[in-house]
């Protein structure tokens, strides 16, 4: 019986086969070399050579030389410097406090029965009404100064920061919890080895969220309630029509955030070093 | 008898009367059990017989669970559950470590699971089987003096399972630590234990004391009574398996 199966079957099997046949891999496979700068690269020389054939309307879309130019110029008289450190200092600040608002926060939550019942609720309320929406009472309560402008950051950054460390704290494995208790952990020596660690993945995406979240702040902060920084300097350029202004103010917020977000994926690959993901 | 002899064949595990249940459902029915110290029991039962109920309250392990009875256990008790259960994000010395403190301890507990020169890898990269002996060398760091096993190598390869069956016999003649077993695997308990408890809807059909020297092969043909024996208890005869 099973001989005359294998005979029907076997002929058309082997003519079709090819020899030490391969499956696909479905990983991605391995990285290019800087990979991540072969999408900007490419979109810069097209800009390059757009400009190049003057098949771009300059007063819209000046060229990338014209850009530079524009910004040396700027660093050297002085405002540009000026302008960026007062935006990186905004920036900063709102971040440390959201940082550490939305650790503190995550913290007495995802480890207290007490501590959950008074804050999820509330930050949970707080992540449903737009952070954006509070700038008019803000500006009421502490004034159109750094204060306001500072704390409106901080909220955008604590909320991703809070709700993604408060599911990786309270989502900790129930296996890994039997297991301190079978290993007589104390409370803080499972808190400290058990779940600190288990959360740091969690953590890292909120705080990746929160860094991303911070600028966001600042561009609309500054562009609409400032007397000085980066947007305000872009707010100007748009009155008197500067569109190469305009882009070298663009181009630091971009380089900002490229640079802080790569510091952080840093920080997280030295930290999180035991994962082996798709990514590394 | 003379009061150290007496001290020394006191049980490591005293159950009189264990009754523990789930939402009404009774899974263990008025347990009574001595494990003397040092002695190397498997306990061996259909899924759902409550065998892992039986090791998580030896274990204290049960802590919203319904039930009465009296239980003692010794102090130092170490479990080995079927999954090796290493924290990820510690290497496999600090995880052999965890709760305790002696890296030195840690690196003869390695070395003696045969995992020498692994103490800097990361979980992720050992075997199913190297991690399983990390996991016994984690529960041997503490010097137990019961040592509760969820099926162990319920998860590992054939070949994996008879190697890691060998180590833990070794590990037990070395250590001399109460054992309890808790497997479904017939062969397992017969091979490894001194003595074989089935447990049938919450009690214990039958206490099964084997007594043959070890090593003991799986092919010893006068291992094959008590395996029929076993099965009856369990309910499977030969010709339906």
């Amino acid at each position: 019986m099973t001989v005359t199966t294998l005979d029907t079957a076997a002929p058309a099997a082997v003519a079709t086969e090819q020899p030490r046949r391969r499956r696909r891999g479905l990983a991605p496979g391995k990285r290019l070399p800087a990979a991540r700068l072969a999408g900007p690269l490419l979109l810069l020389a097209v800009w390059a050579a757009a400009s190049a054939a003057g098949r771009l309307d300059t007063a819209a879309v000046p060229a990338p030389w014209t850009v530079l130019d524009t910004g040396i110029r700027l660093w050297t008289d002085g405002t540009l410097p000026a302008d960026v450190l007062t935006s990186l200092e905004r920036a900063a600040y709102g971040f440390a406090f959201g940082l550490t608002a939305g650790v503190v926060l995550a913290l007495a939550s995802g480890l207290s029965r007490t501590g959950e019942a008074l804050i999820d609720g509330t930050v949970q309320l707080n992540r449903a009404i737009p952070v954006l929406g509070l700038i008019p009472l803000f500006i009421l309560w502490l004034g159109i100064g750094e204060t306001f402008k500072i704390a409106i950051i901080a909220i955008v950054v604590y909320i991703p920061i809070y709700l993604n460390t408060h599911a990786a704290l309270s989502g900790i494995d129930q296996r890994f919890v039997e297991l301190a208790e079978v290993q007589g952990l104390s409370r803080l020596r499972f808190v400290r080895e058990i779940v600190i660690p288990g959360a740091l993945p969690g953590f890292f995406v909120g705080l990746r969220l929160g860094v991303t979240g911070s600028w966001l702040g600042l561009v609309v902060l500054e562009q609409i309630n400032a007397t000085s920084g980066l947007g305000y300097l872009m707010f100007q350029a748009q009155n008197y029509g500067q569109s190469d202004v305009i882009l070298v103010g663009l181009l630091i917020y971009g380089v900002f955030g490229l640079v802080s977000d790569s510091a952080v994926r840093l920080i997280e690959r030295r930290v999180l070093s035991w994962r082996r993901t798709l990514s590394n | 008898m003379a009061p150290h002899t007496e001290q020394l064949t006191r049980p490591a595990v005293r159950l009189r009367g264990l009754t523990r249940s789930f939402d009404g459902r009774t899974v263990l029915d008025g347990i009574d059990l001595d494990i003397p110290a040092g002695q190397f029991v498997a306990l061996l039962g259909h899924s759902g017989s409550g065998k892992s109920t039986l090791l998580r309250a030896v274990a204290g392990l049960d802590h919203e669970v319904t039930g009465s009875g009296e239980l003692s256990a010794p102090e130092r008790v170490s479990v080995v559950f079927q999954d090796s259960r290493l924290l990820p994000w510690r290497r496999v010395l600090d995880n052999v470590l965890l709760g305790t403190d002696g890296a030195d301890k840690g690196r003869a507990a390695l070395a003696e699971v045969g995992l020498a020169g692994r103490e800097r890898a990361w979980p992720s990269e050992l075997s199913g089987g190297e991690a399983q002996r990390a996991a016994l060398a984690r529960s041997l760091v503490r010097e137990p003096e019961l040592l509760l096993a969820d099926e162990p190598f319920g998860a590992l390869d054939a070949l994996t399972r008879i190697r890691m069956h060998h180590l833990l016999r070794e590990l037990w003649e070395r250590h001399r630590p109460s054992v309890l077993l808790v497997t479904h695997d017939v062969d397992e308990a017969i091979v490894l234990a001194d003595r074989v408890l089935v447990l049938d809807r919450g009690r214990i059909g039958l206490d099964l004391t084997i007594d043959r020297p070890h090593p003991r092969s799986y092919r010893d043909p006068l291992l094959g009574e008590y395996r029929e024996r076993l099965l009856a208890a369990l309910g499977v005869t030969e010709d339906l398996a």
